[in-house]
């Protein structure tokens, strides 16, 4: 709590035990009116001079129907009729309504702020072979990082020196540690909880990746929500008519029945009712709450409108490789003709894929350990490599590439990735890799299963995609898709699906883009997917794992019915309270909880959102 | 250009959309948007006077909500 929140409440606490003291000595001992009249003023002026204040300064904006104003006429009309102790109530509890309305939306900037404590405070690099310690934006792209146990990597880079676990909790919501040593990647915001890393900078503080996390949580709530935008819209003309309709109340019914004392003090209590406040305050708050929910879970949403379209999400489609995959293949079997070793065939096919950055060739050196150098390789496009030597001609490829080349290929290769390998017109034999499943794919799918339809998407072949679909239990597939005929997929199943239910996209790679554009809601996986994806996507999993789309799913839900139950709670009392006052009895304690209770309340309810 | 304030001490979350509307009907401010939760204003504006268009939208601000702080 702010000093400044903490004096006001004092001063409240002070005000109201005032007041509630003069209402009980009031009930018990009879005192002219006029000293009642004047003990209840100076508590009038103590607790409201601030709103007659802000009223009378928006009356010159022509503000007229500011709440602040409303509540002004409401409490002088009140005491003007002889109503003192309720017209003092209307001003006292509007003070509390209003202090904890500020302090629960603090609270939950600050909560969502100590959510996110992933923003390095400084950093420790090496400048001129001496360590100096600086902001995390004056890193360079180059600069060597020494972060110790407890410290966190200040700029996304590569570890130079050192090993250490990492802690990515605050980054990904996965808590075991990841082991890095010399060589791999590491993210900012990432702990190591032992031993001390040498990081080299690969991208500036901005680029990094806990900028841009800490950046699109922070503005996520300004792509406002259908709802969001409804209450607002609402509000425009819900004090509007409730005025109006006070003015009716206070004038014709006095008219005919000549009971102008009662009318006008009914009136007055359907000022009090006509703020809008709660409704509008506690729709932002919970999806602010569900921002936050989901960013805490390494889920990272983008806008308000995502947590409502993902809510009625009905359809989910994937990408295949690195969405329901790994993306990273490993050699599975090496088949050998008989003149030759598995060795040999593994050897002669790394030397070809040397230098190659395609996950296949990746896999196929890993498996050889260390390949041959002094080959020249050229690349065939779409085909394979193709690696010389002295007189040595080593052909490494697909199919298409033995057959250009009239090499005799033994027995295919069925239902799997594999390259096959030829030396000097010869066949040797063939490598063959698979893309392994994430763990946690079969799970989230059949959990999806349960909620409406899984879709498959893949450029592979249709026994390669048939494979992994049976697996992972997906109940439909499209294969063998270029990129272009994903997005035609995407539209054709989103035309097909039922109304009032959105259609959901994962994907990674650079090619899913527009797909994840397509998509009513897109998602990227964070960790390995890539730039383009996470920027053209609406929800981004740190942890690239399918079961944030169930996660983010159920915190949108929740979300959603909490700013329901909120709109119609809210709504609901209020209507409530003006029938109760136009057709029964007026009562201003009943219209301060229609206005303050009920904020309070949906405020309440509002911050469950943020609850894990 | 666009251009973020800070918003401080703003009101509630109404007044928020109050003045999201009034500095969106100034001439100049092609997009305005009150991020209440995050208590930021983010204006799309007119390049080619850009001083006058910040200087309404601050006139505009301390008219309806004398008490809310434009920083940044």
């Amino acid at each position: 709590m702010s000093k400044k929140l903490k004096k006001e409440l004092i001063f409240l606490i002070v005000v109201l035990v005032f007041f509630l003291a003069s209402v009980a000595v009031f009930h018990f001992v009879s005192a002219p009116w006029y000293i009642e009249a004047a003990v209840f003023a100076v508590i009038y002026a103590l607790s409201g001079c601030k709103v007659v204040i802000k009223a009378i300064k928006k009356i010159a904006a022509g503000q007229l129907l500011d709440e602040d104003f409303l509540m002004t006429v409401a409490s002088i009309g009140g005491f003007v009729i002889g109503e003192f102790s309720e017209a003092v109530a209307v001003m006292v509890f509007f003070r509390f309504g209003d202090w904890f309305e500020r302090y629960a939306v603090g609270k939950s900037r600050k909560s969502i702020a100590a959510l996110m404590d992933i923003r390095p405070q400084t950093a420790n690099v090496i400048r001129n072979g001496e360590e100096v310690t600086v902001f995390p934006e004056e890193i360079e792209v180059g600069d060597v990082l020494i972060v110790r146990a407890g410290e966190k990597i200040a700029v996304d880079g590569v570890v130079i020196g050192g090993a250490a676990a990492l802690d990515t909790r605050a980054l990904t919501g996965e808590s075991v540690p990841r082991d890095v040593k010399e060589g791999d990647e590491v993210l900012s915001g990432c702990i190591p909880l032992g031993g001390v890393i040498r990081v080299k900078a690969k991208q500036k503080y901005e680029d990094s990746t806990v900028a841009k996390i800490l950046d699109l949580v922070e503005n996520a709530t300004s792509k406002k929500a259908k709802s969001e935008r409804f209450v607002t819209a609402f509000a425009r003309v819900y004090t509007p008519i409730v005025v109006g309709i006070a003015a009716l109340v206070g004038v014709i019914p006095s008219l005919i029945t000549g009971n102008w004392l009662e009318w006008i003090f009914k009136a007055l209590t359907f000022l009090v009712v006509s703020c809008p406040c709660a409704i509008v305050i506690s729709v932002p708050l919970s999806f602010f709450g569900g921002i936050g929910a989901a960013s805490v879970n390494g889920i990272l949403i983008k806008g308000s409108n995502c947590i409502e379209a993902l809510a009625k999400s009905g359809v989910f489609v994937f990408d295949k490789t690195g969405t329901i995959t790994k993306g990273e293949f490993v050699v599975t079997k090496v088949v050998a003709e008989s003149n030759y070793t598995q060795a040999d065939v593994l050897g002669a096919a790394a030397a070809c894929e040397t230098g190659s950055l395609h996950p296949i060739a990746l896999s196929v050196l890993k498996a050889a350990g260390k390949a041959e150098e002094g080959y020249e390789i050229s690349e065939i496009a779409g085909k394979g490599l193709k690696a010389t030597k002295g007189g040595d001609v080593i052909l490494c490829g697909n199919l298409a590439l033995m057959r250009d080349n009239s090499v005799q290929v033994g027995d295919e290769a069925d239902g799997v990735t594999c390259v096959y390998v030829a030396k000097n017109g010869v066949y040797m034999g063939r490598v063959e890799c698979e893309d392994e499943l994430k763990p946690t794919s079969a799970e989230a799918i059949s959990s999806l299963n349960k909620i409406g339809k899984t879709v498959m998407l893949t450029g592979d072949n249709a026994r390669v995609a048939e494979k992994v679909s049976a697996s992972v239990g997906v109940s439909e597939t499209f294969s063998s898709l270029l990129p272009g005929q994903k997005v035609d997929c995407i539209e054709r199943l989103a035309e097909a699906k039922s109304n009032g239910e959105t259609l959901v996209f994962a994907g990674d790679g650079i090619n899913d883009a527009p797909s994840l554009v397509t998509a009513d809601v897109g998602v990227a996986m964070g960790g390995k997917g890539s730039n383009v994806a996470v920027e053209s996507a609406d929800v981004v999993l740190m942890y690239d794992d399918l079961l944030g789309v169930v996660k983010a799913r159920k915190i949108a839900r929740k979300t959603m019915r909490i700013v329901k139950e909120n709109i119609v709670f809210a709504l609901g009392v209020k209507i409530a309270v003006m029938l109760i006052t136009a057709l029964w009895f007026a009562n201003m304690w009943l219209a301060v909880f229609a206005d303050v209770g009920v904020s309070l309340i949906a405020i309440l309810n509002a911050m469950r959102c943020g609850k894990k | 250009m666009k251009k973020i304030y800070r918003l401080d001490e703003i009101d509630c979350a109404n007044c928020a959309a109050k003045l999201e509307r009034a500095v969106g009907k100034i001439d100049g401010v092609k997009q305005a948007e009150v991020n209440f939760m995050a208590q930021k204003m983010t204006l799309e504006i007119d390049d080619s006077r850009a001083e006058a268009v910040l200087a309404e939208v601050k006139k505009v601000c301390a008219k309806l909500e004398p008490d809310c702080a434009l920083i940044g």
